[in-house]
C-alpha cells in the first residue's frame, strides 16, 4: 500500500507553492528513507528544491554513502569522518546512536544522476560566488534541460554580474537542448553562446540537432564566427609563447650584446655566466630556507643583485687574467674562453654535483591568468617583463651613466678616450663585468624555467650568438628585436614542423640570413661599422 | 718550398712505421708475450689516426686559409654515417629482427620500406663515393653561400657551429632514418671480413695510416703550390688579394671542399674501428675539440696537426680512464695555455726554418675592414 | 655625353656626378673628375673630403648611390667587383702598407704578377724564367733586391710601402691609385718615392692622394682639391694654392 501511495504524495508535494517548503522538506526527508529507488530519487529532487538549510550536506552525504536511516522511525543520520553520527535534519551531533539500528540509504544509477543534478542546482544557491559560478559551469557543460528551472530561479536571485553571465550561458545551453523552447528563445540562446565564444560553446553549438532551420542556420554562423575568434586567439597565444621564448633569448643574449657587440670579445664562456647566475639562485634559496623561510617569496629578488655581482666579478677576473692578452685576436679569444667554459662547468660539477639542482618557484610566480582566450602563465609573464626591464636598465646604463659614457667613448675611439684621461683597461674590465653580470641575472630568470645543471649554459650559447649577429652586432635594440623575432618565428613553426624540426629550420634560415646580410638586421653603416 | 722536406719524411715514416709495427706485434705474438699489442690498442691507434685526418683537414682551412671552422666534425660525422649505412646494410638478416631488407631500428620504428636515400648503400663503391660526395656537397653549398657573401672571421666560425648544431638536432630525430639517438652499431662485416676480427682491425689500421699519409701528401702539395701561397695571402690580407685581382672566395671554396672530403674519409675509416656512429659526433664541442688538436700541434704546420691530434687524444684516453674528473680541467687548461703561451704550437717551438706561418697576424673582421679602408 | 668626351680627350677614367652617402652623411657629393691616359694627378683635401671613398668607388669596394664611373672607352666600373676591376688594370695602394706579411718579398711580387688568377692555373703553376726576370726587374726598381728572401713582416715601414708599389707594378696596371705613399717616411725616402712615381708615370697613369704639400709640389702635376665630397678647385699646384676657397678650407674658419 505504502509503495503506491509514496509517488502520489511526492507528486502532490511538488505542486505545492513555496509556502509549503518546510513541510515539503520533511516529506523529502521521509522519502529518502524509503526502500524504493524511485521514491529516493524523487526525494532527492524535492530536497534540492526545498531550500532546507541542511539539503546540501544531506545530499553530499548520500552521494558518498554516509547517509543512514534509522529503521525504527525513518530518521536520517549522517556518519562523520570520525565515525560518529549527526542528525541529518539539524546537522547537530546525535550522541547515542547505535550503528546496529541504522540502515544505509542505497543508490542506483538513476538516483546518482538525480543526485548529481540536484547537488549541481543546489550549489547554484550557495552563499559562495565561486561555488555558484562552478555550478553554473557544470550546468553549461551538461546542458541538461532538467536543470533549467533551477538555473532560472538562481538567475532571479543572482547579484554578482560575472556569475550571472555564467548562469545565463548555462540557461542558454540547457534551453537549446530542452524540447519545449520557443524559436525566439533559441535564437537568443545561440547569440548568448556565440557571445561566450570559447571552444566549449563551439562544440555545444556544433552538436545541436533537430533545431528549427533559422536556429540551425544561426548556430552554423555562430560556429564559424567562433572558429574565426579561436583562430585569432590561438595566433595571439603563439605570439605570447614566442614572446616568452624571445624574452629568454633576449636575457641570454643581452650580456653577449655587450661583450661581443660592444667590445668585440667572443666569450664562449658566456653561457657559463648564465649557469653561475642560476646556481647563485639555488644557493640563495637554500640559505633562505635555512635561516628565514618566511622570506622565501623574496628569494629571487635577493638572487638578482647577488647573481649580477658574482657573475660580474668573475667576468672582471676573466677579463683581467685572460681576455686582455687576446684583444684583436678574436679567434684565439674564442678558443681560450671555450677552455675556460669547460673549466667552469667542471668546477660547478665538482661543487654541486652533476645532477639537476632544484630551484623552486615562489608562490607569486606560479599559476596563470586568463585573458580572453589567452592563458598567461605567471612565470613566463614575469620573465617577459623582467627581460624588458633588464634591457631598459642596460640601455639606460649605457646612455646615462658615466661608466656608459666612458664605454661608448672607448669603443668608438680607444686612443682618443685614453688621451682624454679615461683609464681604458679599467673600462674594458668593467664593460666585460657588466656583460657577465647581465648574463648572471639571466641565469636567475632561466633557473625558473630550465633545469639548473652544469650544462645549462651550453644550451644557450649558440642561440645567443645567433641573436646578437641576427640583430646587428653592437646594437642593443637590434638584439631585442632579433630575440623576439626568432622567438616568435620559432613558436609559429613548431605546430607546423614540430619542435626540433622548427628549431632546425630557424637555424638554417639564420645561417642563410647571415650569409645574405652578415651584419644583421640593423647594421651600423659607414665608417662606424668599419672602424 | 719542397713537398718532401725533412719533417714530411719523418711524419710519413713515423705514421706508417708505427701502424705496421703495431699490426705485426698484434698478429704475430702470443697474447702473453711482453711486447704483445692487444687488439683494443690497435683500434685505439686507428681511431687516433682518423682524428689526425680531421685535424689535417681543419689545419688546411684554418692554418692556411684562415677559416676557423667550428663545425668540421660535421663533415667527419657525415662521412662516418655514409660508411655506417654501408655497414648496416651488410648486417642483412643477422640483425635482432632478422629482417634482410631493413636495419633493426627501422623494423623497430615499424617501417616497411627502405627510404630512397638508403638505396645503393649495399654496394661498397657507392658508399665510398658518398663518403666523399656528401660532405663535399654540403661544404660546396655552405661555402659558396658563405664565402661569396664575404662572411669571415668569427661570424663564419659561429655559423659553422650553428651548422653542426642543426645537423646534431636533425640526426637525433628518429624519422630522419639514421637511427636517431642510438645511431648505428652492431656491425658485422666490411667487404666480407668480420669487423671484430684481429686481422681486420690490423688491416684497417694500416689502411687508415696509408690514407692519412696520402692526405698529408696531397695537403703538402697543395700548400707548397702557388695556390697554397695565395691561400696564405688570403689569410693575411684578403683585401689585398682582392685588389690584386684574385677571387678569395674561389680559393677558399676549393680548399674548404677538399678539406670537408678529407674529414669525411677520416670519419668513414673511424666508424668500422670504433664500431658505432651516433649523433653526438655532430656535437659542437667535438668540433671545437678538434680545433685544439691543431692548435696544440701547431697551426699552419701539417705535421703539427697530426701530432696534436694524437697527443691530445692520448692524453684524453689516459685521463678519462685514470682520473676522469680532471679531464675537462686539463682540456680547458690546454685551450687557455696554448692560445696564450704557445700560439705556434709544439711544432712551432722546434722549427725555426719553416717560418711560413705567422700565427698572431690573423685578421679579424673589424681589423680586416679597417685595414682595407686605410 | 660621356662617349663624346672620352673620344675627344683619350680619357682613361671618368667620374660623373658620383654620390655616396653613409647614414645621411654624404661622403661624396656629386663628384666629377676626368683623368687622361698617361696623366699623373695629385688629389688633396682635408680629412673627410672623400679622398679614400673616391678610391673605394673606383676600385669597386663601395658602390655609388648615383653617378657614373667609366674606365677607358666604355667600361662601367660601378657594375664590377674588386677582382674584376683589378684585372682590368687598376692597381691600388692602401694608406697603411698592406703586403702579405708571412710571405717573402719575392713571393709577394710573384703573386702580384699579371697572370691567370684562377685556382685551376695557380694549382699547377711553376715559376718560369720570364717571371723570375720580371720580379728581379721590379726588385731593382724598388731597391729591394737585398731583401728578396726576407718575410715581408720584417721590412721597415718605407720598404713595405715600396714593396706594395712594386706589387702594383707587377700587376701591370694602366692606372695606379696610390693612397698617401709617403706617410711616415723620412725626407730621403720621400724624395725617392717621388722619383719612383715619376718613373712609373712614364708608362702608366697615376692618381696620388696625399697630405704632404711639399711632396705634391715635388711631383709637379695637375692637382685636384676635394672638399666635402666634391671638387673644390683643380689646376697646377700654384693655381690651387692661390685659390681663395682652398685657402679658406685649409686655413680659414
Amino acid at each position: 500500500m505504502k509503495r503506491i501511495a509514496w509517488p502520489l504524495l511526492v507528486t502532490l508535494l511538488c505542486l505545492l507553492p513555496p509556502a509549503g517548503r518546510a513541510q515539503s522538506a520533511d516529506e523529502a526527508l521521509a522519502a529518502l528513507s524509503s526502500p524504493s529507488f524511485e521514491t529516493i530519487r524523487q526525494g532527492v529532487s524535492m530536497l534540492a528544491q526545498s531550500g532546507h538549510p541542511q539539503a546540501t550536506a544531506i545530499l553530499a552525504a548520500l552521494q558518498s554513502s554516509r547517509l543512514f536511516a534509522r529503521s525504527s522511525d525513518k530518521a536520517l543520520f549522517i556518519k562523520t569522518d570520525s565515525g560518529a553520527f549527526n542528525d541529518a535534519a539539524t546537522g547537530k551531533l546525535a550522541p547515542d546512536i547505535m550503528a546496529s539500528g541504522l540502515k544505509q540509504v542505497r543508490l542506483n544509477n538513476a538516483v546518482r544522476a538525480e543526485l548529481d543534478a540536484a547537488l549541481g542546482s543546489l550549489r547554484l544557491f550557495s552563499p559562495d560566488a565561486g561555488t555558484r559560478r562552478d555550478a553554473a559551469e557544470a550546468v553549461f557543460h551538461s546542458h541538461d534541460p532538467a536543470a533549467l528551472p533551477a538555473v532560472e530561479r538562481a538567475l532571479t536571485h543572482e547579484s554578482d554580474p560575472a556569475v550571472k553571465l555564467r548562469m545565463e550561458q548555462a540557461s542558454a545551453a540547457a534551453l537549446l537542448f530542452a524540447d519545449g523552447s520557443s524559436e525566439p528563445d533559441r535564437l537568443i540562446a545561440v547569440a548568448v553562446l556565440r557571445q561566450r565564444g570559447d571552444i566549449d560553446s563551439r562544440s555545444l553549438l556544433a552538436s545541436l540537432s533537430g533545431q528549427p532551420p533559422a536556429v540551425a542556420a544561426a548556430a552554423t554562423a555562430a560556429v564559424n564566427a567562433i572558429d574565426w575568434d579561436l583562430q585569432l586567439w590561438s595566433i595571439a597565444q603563439s605570439v605570447y609563447y614566442g614572446l616568452s621564448l624571445g624574452s629568454v633569448l633576449l636575457l641570454a643574449a643581452a650580456g653577449l650584446a655587450i661583450t661581443f657587440g660592444v667590445m668585440g670579445v667572443i666569450n664562449m664562456a658566456h653561457g657559463e655566466m648564465v649557469m653561475i647566475g642560476a646556481y647563485v639562485t639555488f644557493v640563495v634559496q637554500q640559505v633562505i630556507r635555512d635561516i628565514a623561510p618566511g622570506l622565501f617569496g623574496a628569494s629571487l629578488l635577493v638572487a638578482v643583485p647577488l647573481a649580477f655581482m658574482v657573475a660580474g666579478l668573475i667576468g672582471i677576473a676573466i677579463e683581467r687574467t685572460l681576455i686582455r692578452w687576446l684583444y684583436g685576436r678574436p679567434l684565439e679569444t674564442l678558443l681560450a674562453t671555450w677552455g675556460l667554459s669547460l673549466i667552469l662547468q667542471q668546477a660547478v660539477r665538482s661543487l654541486f654535483g652533476p645532477n639537476n639542482r632544484d630551484v623552486s618557484t615562489p608562490g607569486w610566480m606560479s599559476g596563470a591568468m586568463q585573458l580572453g582566450g589567452l592563458t598567461l602563465t605567471y612565470n613566463r609573464l614575469y620573465i617577459i617583463i623582467f627581460a624588458f626591464l633588464v634591457l631598459a636598465a642596460l640601455m639606460a646604463a649605457l646612455r646615462f651613466t658615466s661608466l656608459g659614457l666612458a664605454m661608448r667613448a672607448v669603443t668608438q675611439n680607444r686612443q682618443m678616450a685614453a688621451a682624454m684621461g679615461i683609464r681604458t683597461p679599467w673600462i674594458d674590465a668593467l664593460t666585460f663585468g657588466l656583460g657577465s653580470g647581465v648574463a648572471g641575472i639571466a641565469g636567475v630568470a632561466l633557473s625558473q624555467i630550465d633545469n639548473v645543471s652544469p650544462n645549462l649554459g651550453q644550451g644557450y650559447i649558440i642561440d645567443s650568438f645567433m641573436v646578437v649577429v641576427f640583430g646587428g652586432v653592437g646594437n642593443l635594440w637590434g638584439t631585442a628585436m632579433g630575440a623576439l623575432t626568432l622567438g616568435i618565428v620559432n613558436k609559429f613553426l613548431e605546430p607546423v614542423a614540430g619542435a626540433v624540426l622548427g628549431k632546425i629550420v630557424v637555424l638554417v634560415m639564420l645561417i642563410l640570413f647571415i650569409q645574405r646580410r652578415p651584419r644583421g638586421m640593423f647594421p651600423l653603416k659607414g665608417r662606424a661599422a668599419e672602424a | 718550398m719542397m713537398i718532401l722536406n725533412r719533417a714530411t719524411w719523418l711524419t710519413l715514416v713515423l705514421v706508417l712505421g708505427a701502424a705496421v709495427l703495431l699490426a705485426v706485434l698484434n698478429l704475430t705474438t702470443a697474447q702473453t708475450a711482453a711486447y704483445h699489442v692487444p687488439t683494443y690498442a690497435v683500434a685505439l691507434v686507428g681511431k687516433y689516426l682518423c682524428f689526425a685526418m680531421l685535424a689535417l683537414a681543419l689545419d688546411l682551412v684554418w692554418g692556411f686559409a684562415g677559416i676557423l671552422s667550428l663545425g668540421h666534425a660535421a663533415f667527419f660525422a657525415l662521412g662516418g654515417y655514409a660508411m655506417g649505412m654501408y655497414l648496416m646494410r651488410q648486417i642483412g638478416a643477422r640483425g635482432v629482427y632478422g629482417n634482410a631488407n631493413l636495419p633493426d631500428f627501422m623494423v623497430f620504428l615499424g617501417w616497411h620500406e627502405l627510404p630512397w636515400y638508403w638505396h645503393g648503400f649495399e654496394w661498397f663503391g657507392f658508399a665510398a663515393l658518398m663518403v666523399m660526395l656528401v660532405p663535399g656537397l654540403l661544404a660546396l653549398v655552405f661555402g659558396w653561400l658563405a664565402f661569396r657573401s664575404r662572411v669571415t672571421g668569427v661570424y663564419l666560425s659561429i655559423i659553422t657551429q650553428a651548422l653542426t648544431y642543426a645537423l646534431l638536432l636533425a640526426f637525433f630525430r628518429n624519422d630522419m632514418g639514421f637511427g636517431g639517438n642510438n645511431g648505428m652499431t652492431d656491425f658485422k662485416d666490411i667487404l666480407g671480413f668480420p669487423v671484430q676480427a684481429e686481422t681486420t682491425r690490423c688491416a684497417l689500421l694500416i689502411i687508415t695510416a696509408m690514407f692519412l699519409c696520402a692526405q698529408f701528401l696531397i695537403a703538402r702539395w697543395l700548400v707548397t703550390s702557388r695556390f697554397g701561397k695565395i691561400l696564405v695571402a688570403v689569410r693575411d690580407s684578403e683585401a689585398r688579394t682582392r685588389f690584386l685581382g684574385y677571387r678569395p672566395e674561389s680559393y677558399k671554396l676549393v680548399v674548404w671542399v677538399l678539406s670537408a672530403v678529407m674529414a669525411g674519409i677520416g670519419g668513414a675509416l673511424y666508424v668500422p674501428q670504433v664500431g658505432i656512429i651516433n649523433p653526438s659526433e655532430f656535437s659542437p664541442a667535438n668540433s671545437i675539440e678538434a680545433v685544439i688538436w691543431v692548435a696544440v700541434g701547431g697551426r699552419g704546420t701539417l705535421s703539427g696537426a697530426i701530432l696534436g691530434a694524437i697527443l691530445v687524444n692520448l692524453g684524453k684516453t689516459y685521463f678519462t680512464s685514470a682520473i676522469p674528473s680532471l679531464w675537462l680541467y686539463a682540456l680547458g687548461a690546454i685551450f687557455i695555455f696554448v692560445t696564450l703561451l704557445l700560439p705556434r704550437g709544439i711544432v712551432g717551438l722546434f722549427s725555426r726554418r719553416e717560418r711560413m706561418v705567422q700565427t698572431d697576424a690573423m685578421p679579424a673582421v673589424p681589423k680586416g675592414a679597417r685595414e682595407a679602408i686605410g | 655625353m660621356s662617349d663624346v668626351s672620352a673620344e675627344l680627350h683619350d680619357t682613361l677614367l671618368y667620374l660623373d656626378g658620383v654620390t655616396v652617402s653613409f647614414d645621411g652623411f654624404r661622403a661624396l657629393n656629386s663628384l666629377s673628375l676626368v683623368l687622361e691616359a698617361g696623366e699623373m694627378r695629385a688629389v688633396i683635401g682635408p680629412n673627410g673630403a672623400g679622398k679614400t671613398t673616391m678610391m673605394d668607388v673606383i676600385t669597386g669596394k663601395t658602390r655609388p648611390d648615383e653617378g657614373k664611373v667609366v674606365f677607358g672607352r666604355d667600361t662601367d666600373l660601378t657594375r664590377l667587383d674588386e677582382p674584376a676591376i683589378a684585372s682590368l688594370g687598376i692597381g691600388r695602394k692602401f694608406q697603411k702598407p698592406t703586403v702579405f706579411e708571412s710571405h717573402t718579398v719575392w713571393d709577394n711580387l710573384l703573386l702580384s704578377l699579371a697572370e691567370d688568377r684562377r685556382p685551376r692555373f695557380t694549382l699547377w703553376a711553376r715559376e718560369t724564367r720570364q717571371e723570375r726576370e720580371r720580379i728581379e726587374e721590379i726588385l731593382i726598381t724598388t731597391q729591394l733586391m737585398d731583401q728578396r728572401d726576407r718575410p715581408a713582416a720584417g721590412l721597415s715601414h718605407g720598404q713595405k710601402q715600396w714593396l706594395e708599389i712594386g706589387m702594383l707594378l707587377a700587376q701591370e696596371p694602366q692606372l695606379l691609385l696610390v693612397d698617401e705613399p709617403v706617410a711616415g717616411m723620412t725626407d730621403a725616402e720621400t724624395e725617392q718615392t717621388a722619383e719612383l712615381l715619376r718613373e712609373i708615370n712614364r708608362t702608366r697613369s697615376v692618381v696620388v692622394v696625399e697630405h704632404d704639400m711639399a711632396f705634391v709640389r715635388a711631383l709637379d702635376v695637375k692637382v685636384t682639391v676635394l672638399h666635402e665630397g666634391a671638387v673644390l678647385s683643380e689646376g697646377s699646384i700654384d693655381h690651387v694654392s692661390d685659390d681663395s676657397r682652398v685657402i679658406e678650407v685649409y686655413l680659414g674658419r
